[in-house]
C-alpha cells in the first residue's frame, strides 16, 4: 500500500552561466542547505539521498555521487544516482518520493545539478561518432525540425513561440534565483533576435546554466508535523519510448500522452485545464509550451497555441505555465527537471513569492528528456490526497 | 507493503571483448529473450523497467538510451535508469513493487568494459580536484588496499590465492564464465606480481556482458515459478570517498547494510569482490563463517561485466534458491573505488 | 548465410580541458600549492585532512580551519604501477602511495619515484618534488621522492603538465584545468555494418523488421518497437522526401560543417524511417517540407564505409510530395 508523502522543503542555487565561486560540492550544498533549512531538518533527520544529473561527460566525473558522498551527507546512508537524460531531475524526484511512499524511509534528501561551465554541453552532445554524418548541432539542432513539424501541423501563428519566450523571461525576472533577468523583454525583441536553428530563435532558447536544486521529501507524519506549508504528492508517472522508430510521432509522443493519462487518473483529475492551478512544464525551446499543453491533455491536439496566444498561460491567466520563468530562464540541465517539480511544490506551499499563483491548490511538475522520449510528471497539492 | 521475489535471471556469456555495440543491444536481445522464456512472461507483462549502465564505459553521453531498443519499448514503458551497477536498479524496482504501483519489474544491466581502457576510465570516479588529475587506476587503488590488510595481518597472500583458486575451480561449472580452471594455491603464489601486492589471479578480468533479473510481487511470483526467491531484505550504504581518511581494510557500508538485515543461517553468498582481498573484507563485514558457500558461480573473478556484475550476483544467489540448492542466500554488489558503495540482499525460498 | 565479416569499428576519442572552479577550500589549497606550500583543513573531529576536504566525512559540515603541514611524510601503504597509463604523474614504473604528511592526520594519494618495488616500503619517509612551474594544481606536486634521495637525482619522464588556469597577477587560484582524453573503440552492430559496407559500394541497404515489417535504414540490431534484429535486406533508391528540417546558423565547438546549413530528415522512397542529412543545392530558405531530393554522392574514389559518401541531398525539381504522404513520419 502506498504511503502518503510530502515535499517538506525546497532549495535552489542562484543560477548563472558560470558559478566560478564554488566547486561542484559547494554548488550542491547551496541548494541542499536551503532545502534543509526550508524543511527545518538536520542531517540526522535524513535517511537516504537520491541524486540526479545529466551525462557525466558534462563535468568529466564518472558517477560524481561517489566523490560527493561526504558533501551530500550521504556517508553511511543509502545513496542512489538516477540518470534518465533531460528528464532526470523529474525522475530523481519521483524515485526519492517512492522511497518514502514504500515506507522504506521517513525523510529523503534529493538533489540534482549541472555545472555546465566545467565543459561545454554543445560539444558533449555533438561529439562526432564514427561512421555517422556530423550533423549533430546540440539540443537546438535536434529539436528544431520537430518544432517546424508542430507549426506545420497545428497552423500556429509564428509569433506564438516568441510570446512564450517573452512571458517566461518576464516571469524569470520575478524569481530571484533565475539565471536570466529580463523584466522588460518584449515579443518584438524576441522576434528580432537571431535565428539559431531556424525556426528557433536565440531568445526562444534556454540558457546554459550552472545550478542545483534540492528537496526534502517526508512521510505523512513529517508532513503533518510541518503544518500547512508542505506540498502533498498526489500522483507521479514516468514513461519512456525509443528515440526513433518507424512512424514515431515526434511532436506529440505517445510516451508523454501515456504519462499524462496515468497522472490525471491517479490524481483523480478529469479536466486538467480547470482543475490544475499552475504548471511547471519543461520548455527549453519556447514552442514546447504549446506542444506539451497538447501532449499533457490541457488542450486538444493542434490547439495548445491558442491558450498561449490568448495569454492564458501568463501569470493571472487560466493556467499559469512556468511562473518561475521555467527552463527558458534557467537551465542547469540535470537540475532543470527538479526545478519544475520543486517550483510546482512551492506554488501549492504558498512559497513562490513574487510569482505566486493566487490560491494555487494543485500544481503539476513536468520534465522530459532524450529525443522527447523520457517523461516524468508529478502532481502536488496543498491538501492531502484522498 | 508487498514482499517481492526474484522469479527469473539470465545473463550473457562473460567475454573479454564482445563484437557488439556499447549500447549493449546485441547482448541484451538474447538475454531478455532467455529471461522471458524462463518465466513465460512477455514485455507487455512487465509493469516497470529499470536499468544500470555507464556513459563513461561507453564513451558517449546518453549511451543507455539506445539500449531500450532491445526491449522494443513501444507502446511506451514505465522505465527508469541508474548510472550505477544494475543491482541498484533492482533496488529501485523493488521499491516500485513494494509500493504496489506494479506487480512485476524487469531489471537489466550491461557494460562493454573493453571499449576503453577500463582501469584508466575508472580513475574518473575519484575526487576530480585532488585525485582524478593524477589518473590513479582502479587496480593500483585496490592494490593499496590489499597491502594495508597484508601488512596489518588481516589477511595473507595465501588467503588471497585461496579465494582465487576456489573461484576459478567453481567457475568450471558456470558455462558463462570467462575464466575457470583448476589451480593450486602454491602455483598461484609462484606467479609474479602484476600490481604489487596483486598478482593476476587477484584481479577480476575485463569483461563485457549483460544480465537480466525479473521481479514479481509475492502473490504473483508463484504463478510464474514454482519456488520464487523472496527478498527478505535489501540494504545499501556508501562510504566516504576520501581514501586517505578511512580504514580501507574494512567496509563500514557493508557492515551497516548487513547489520540492518538478518544474515544468519545463510547457505550461499554471492559476493561482488573484483579483487581477492575484497572478498575477505566482505566476508568479515557480513560475518559469513566457513559454513557459508561463497560465490559458487565463481564470482566476478570468473567474469566481471561492469554495471551488470552486481545484478548478476543477485541473480546467481536467487537461482540457487529457486533451484532448491539453497534455502537462504545472500547477494552483494559493490561500486566505486576500494569497495566504496555496497548493497546487500537476502533471499529465501518463498513459503 | 555466408561467412560474415566482423562488425566495423573505429577509434573514438573524446577530449576536453575541463575548467573546475574551486570554491574557498580547494582554492586556498591550490593557491598554496602554486606557492609551494601545503595546507590542510581541520575536521570536526580534530583530524587535519590533507588534501583538504570541503565537507567533513563524519558530520558533513563545511570546513574552513586551515593548517600548513610539512612537505615530508610517511608512506602508509603503496602499490606498484608497472605499466603507467597516460596522465599518471610518472611515465615509467613507479609506486602509488598513501602518504601522511607531517602534521596531517589523513593521507594523500600520489606517485613516488623509485626504480623498483624493492626501493619502497611502508613507513618510508618521502618528500615532495615540486613541479618546475607550479600553477595551482594537484600536479604542482610533481611526485614524491624518498626523503634521503639526492637533490640532483635525474627526474623521471612525466606526463605533460596541466594547462594553467587564467588568473590575474597576484590573484588566488580559483580554477584548475583538467584535461581528460579518453580513447574508445566504437563498434557498430552487424546489421549496421552490412549497411555501411554497402554504402562503401554506393548502395543504400535497409532491412525489414521480421515482426512489424517496417523498413529501417540504417538497419537495426533491434527493431525499436519489437526488440528483434531487422533481417530482410531491401535496397533503396537514393531519392527521398524532406519531411522536416532546420537551418543551423549557430557555430559551436567541434562543429565540422560551416554554418549556415540545412539539416533535414530524409525519408528515402520505400523506407519507413527518416534519417538526418544535409540539404544543399538551393538557398536554405528554399528548402521545404515535402521537397523531393536526391543524394549527391562524393566521387567514387572517396567512398568509405560511411554515410559521408553522400555529400548531401539536392532538390530534384519534382513537385513536392503531398503533406499526407509524410505526415505520419513527423
Amino acid at each position: 500500500m502506498k504511503q502518503r508523502a510530502a515535499v517538506l522543503g525546497t532549495g535552489q542555487t542562484h543560477h548563472k552561466a558560470k558559478r566560478t565561486d564554488v566547486s561542484m560540492a559547494g554548488l550542491l550544498r547551496e541548494a541542499i542547505d536551503r532545502a534543509m533549512t526550508d524543511a527545518q531538518v538536520g542531517w540526522d533527520d535524513i535517511d537516504a539521498v537520491v541524486i540526479g544529473k545529466a551525462p557525466d561527460l558534462f563535468e568529466g566525473v564518472m558517477m560524481p555521487e561517489l566523490y560527493l558522498a561526504d558533501a551530500l551527507g550521504a556517508t553511511g546512508k543509502p545513496l542512489l544516482r538516477v540518470h534518465t537524460a533531460g528528464s532526470v531531475g523529474g525522475s530523481t524526484s519521483i524515485v526519492a518520493a517512492s522511497l518514502v511512499q514504500s515506507g522504506e524511509h521517513r525523510r529523503v534528501l534529493t538533489v540534482a545539478y549541472e555545472k555546465q561551465s566545467e565543459s561545454n554541453a554543445m560539444w558533449a552532445l555533438s561529439i562526432p561518432i564514427p561512421f555517422n554524418m556530423p550533423v549533430g548541432a546540440g539540443a537546438g539542432g535536434y529539436f528544431a525540425p520537430h518544432v517546424r513539424s508542430y507549426i506545420r501541423r497545428s497552423g500556429a501563428p509564428e509569433i506564438v513561440g516568441s510570446m512564450v519566450a517573452a512571458k517566461d523571461r518576464r516571469n524569470g525576472s520575478l524569481n530571484p534565483y533565475a539565471h536570466l533577468q529580463q523584466a522588460d523583454i518584449t515579443v518584438e525583441q524576441v522576434q528580432a533576435s537571431q535565428m539559431l536553428w531556424d525556426p528557433i530563435r536565440y531568445d526562444e532558447t534556454c540558457p546554459s546554466s550552472d545550478g542545483a536544486c534540492a528537496m526534502v521529501i517526508g512521510d505523512e507524519a513529517s508532513g503533518d508535523a510541518a503544518g500547512d506549508d508542505v506540498a502533498w504528492i498526489h500522483a507521479t508517472s514516468m514513461r519512456t519510448e525509443p528515440t526513433t522508430f518507424a512512424r514515431r510521432d515526434q511532436v506529440n509522443p505517445q510516451a508523454g500522452r501515456d504519462a499524462a493519462t496515468q497522472l490525471w487518473r491517479d490524481a483523480g483529475i478529469t479536466d486538467p485545464l480547470s482543475e490544475v492551478d499552475a504548471a511547471e512544464i519543461y520548455v527549453p525551446f519556447s514552442w514546447f509550451e504549446p506542444m506539451w499543453l497538447e501532449n499533457l491533455g490541457f488542450m486538444p491536439e493542434g490547439e495548445g497555441w491558442k491558450l498561449t496566444e490568448a495569454g492564458e498561460t501568463a501569470l493571472g491567466g487560466q493556467l499559469p505555465v512556468n511562473p518561475s520563468g521555467g527552463v527558458l530562464s534557467t537551465n542547469p540541465i540535470g537540475a532543470s527537471g527538479m526545478l519544475r517539480m520543486s517550483e510546482a511544490a512551492k506554488q501549492v506551499m504558498g512559497k513562490a513569492g513574487n510569482y505566486q499563483v493566487d490560491g494555487a491548490r494543485k500544481a503539476v511538475g513536468h520534465a522530459y528528456g532524450g529525443g522527447s522520449q523520457y517523461f516524468a510528471l508529478w502532481l502536488v497539492g496543498a491538501a492531502k490526497p484522498e | 507493503m508487498s514482499r517481492v521475489s526474484v522469479v527469473g535471471f539470465a545473463q550473457s556469456d562473460c567475454v573479454r571483448r564482445t563484437p557488439g555495440t556499447t549500447n549493449g543491444v546485441e547482448m541484451l536481445v538474447p538475454t531478455l529473450a532467455e529471461a522471458f522464456k524462463q518465466t513465460g512472461l512477455s514485455k507487455s507483462d512487465i509493469g516497470f523497467w529499470c536499468s544500470g549502465s555507464s556513459d563513461y564505459l561507453a564513451g558517449r553521453a546518453f549511451s543507455f538510451i539506445s539500449a531500450v531498443d532491445a526491449i522494443g519499448a513501444f507502446p511506451p514503458i514505465n522505465e527508469s535508469h541508474v548510472e550505477m551497477d544494475a543491482a541498484w536498479a533492482l533496488y529501485e524496482a523493488w521499491v516500485k513493487i513494494r509500493i504496489g504501483e506494479v506487480d512485476t519489474a524487469l531489471v537489466y544491466g550491461f557494460g562493454k568494459s573493453s571499449a576503453g581502457t577500463l582501469r584508466r576510465v575508472l580513475s574518473l570516479q575519484t575526487d576530480p580536484y585532488t585525485v582524478a588529475p593524477l589518473w590513479p587506476d582502479s587496480i593500483s587503488i585496490a592494490a593499496l588496499q590489499a597491502r594495508l590488510g597484508l601488512e596489518s595481518g588481516r589477511w595473507s597472500e595465501k588467503d588471497m590465492a585461496e579465494v582465487a583458486a576456489r573461484s576459478l575451480a567453481d567457475a568450471r561449472e558456470n558455462p558463462q564464465a570467462q575464466r575457470s580452471g583448476e589451480s593450486s594455491v602454491a602455483d598461484l603464489l609462484d606467479a609474479s606480481m602484476t600490481a604489487d601486492p596483486l598478482r593476476a589471479h587477484d584481479i577480476a578480468p575485463i569483461t563485457d556482458g549483460a544480465s537480466v533479473v525479473i521481479l514479481a510481487a509475492e502473490d504473483r511470483a508463484r504463478d510464474i515459478v514454482s519456488r520464487p526467491a523472496a527478498i527478505t531484505g535489501i540494504e545499501h550504504r556508501v562510504d566516504s570517498p576520501v581514501l586517505g581518511a578511512r580504514d580501507l581494510t574494512r567496509s563500514p557500508s557493508t557492515e551497516t547494510a548487513g547489520a540492518a538485515l538478518d544474515v544468519k543461517d545463510i547457505d550461499v553468498a554471492e559476493l561482488h569482490a573484483p579483487f581477492t582481498h575484497q572478498e575477505l573484507i566482505l566476508r568479515d563485514a557480513l560475518g559469513l563463517d566457513d559454513a557459508v558457500r561463497i560465490s559458487p558461480s565463481g564470482g566476478v573473478l570468473a567474469g566481471n561485466p561492469m554495471f551488470a556484475a552486481g545484478l548478476s550476483r543477485i541473480g546467481e544467489a536467487a537461482r540457487r534458491v529457486m533451484s532448491g540448492d539453497a534455502d537462504r542466500a545472500l547477494a552483494h554488489a559493490t561500486s566505486g573505488p576500494a569497495l566504496q558503495q555496497n548493497l546487500v540482499a537476502v533471499m529465501e525460498a518463498q513459503s | 548465410m555466408t561467412t560474415e565479416a566482423p562488425p566495423l569499428s573505429e577509434p573514438l576519442e573524446i577530449q576536453f580541458d575541463y575548467t573546475r572552479s574551486l570554491g574557498p577550500v580547494l582554492g586556498r589549497f591550490m593557491t598554496g600549492l602554486a606557492e609551494r606550500r601545503i595546507e590542510g583543513v581541520t575536521g570536526s573531529d580534530g583530524r587535519v585532512h590533507v588534501p583538504p576536504v570541503e565537507y567533513d566525512p563524519m558530520t558533513a559540515e563545511p570546513l574552513s580551519k586551515f593548517v600548513e603541514v610539512g612537505q615530508e611524510g610517511t608512506v602508509l601503504t603503496w602499490s606498484w604501477c608497472a605499466e603507467p597509463v597516460a596522465g599518471q604523474p610518472i611515465q615509467r614504473p613507479f609506486a602509488w602511495a598513501l602518504i601522511r604528511l607531517d602534521g596531517a592526520d589523513t593521507a594523500l594519494l600520489h606517485a613516488v619515484d623509485v626504480e623498483t618495488p624493492e626501493a619502497i616500503h611502508t613507513g618510508m619517509r618521502v618528500r615532495v618534488r615540486w613541479a618546475d612551474e607550479p600553477v595551482g594544481h594537484i600536479r604542482d606536486i610533481a611526485y614524491f621522492l624518498p626523503a634521503d634521495a639526492p637533490d640532483d637525482q635525474p627526474p623521471p619522464p612525466t606526463s605533460p603538465p596541466p594547462p594553467a588556469a587564467e588568473r590575474a597577477d597576484g590573484a588566488s587560484v580559483n580554477t584548475v584545468v583538467t584535461p581528460i582524453k579518453l580513447g574508445y573503440e566504437h563498434t557498430v552492430s552487424p546489421e549496421e555494418s552490412r549497411y555501411l559496407r554497402a554504402l562503401g559500394e554506393g548502395k543504400l541497404i535497409g532491412q525489414r523488421c521480421p515482426k512489424c515489417e517496417k523498413v529501417y535504414l540504417p538497419p537495426r540490431g533491434a527493431c525499436p518497437t519489437d526488440g528483434v534484429p531487422t533481417t530482410t535486406e531491401v535496397e533503396l533508391p537514393d531519392t527521398a522526401i524532406v519531411t522536416t528540417f532546420c537551418i543551423v546558423n549557430v557555430p559551436f565547438l567541434g562543429q565540422q560543417i560551416t554554418p549556415p546549413y540545412v539539416v533535414a530528415y530524409i525519408l528515402l522512397d520505400g523506407a519507413d524511417i527518416a534519417f538526418l542529412h544535409l540539404v544543399r543545392g538551393c538557398d536554405a530558405d528554399e528548402v521545404r517540407m515535402g521537397m523531393r531530393v536526391r543524394a549527391q554522392w562524393r566521387p567514387r574514389e572517396e567512398w568509405v564505409t560511411s554515410m559521408r559518401n553522400i555529400a548531401h541531398f539536392e532538390p530534384t525539381g519534382e513537385p513536392d510530395a503531398p503533406y499526407e504522404s509524410y505526415a505520419h513520419h513527423l
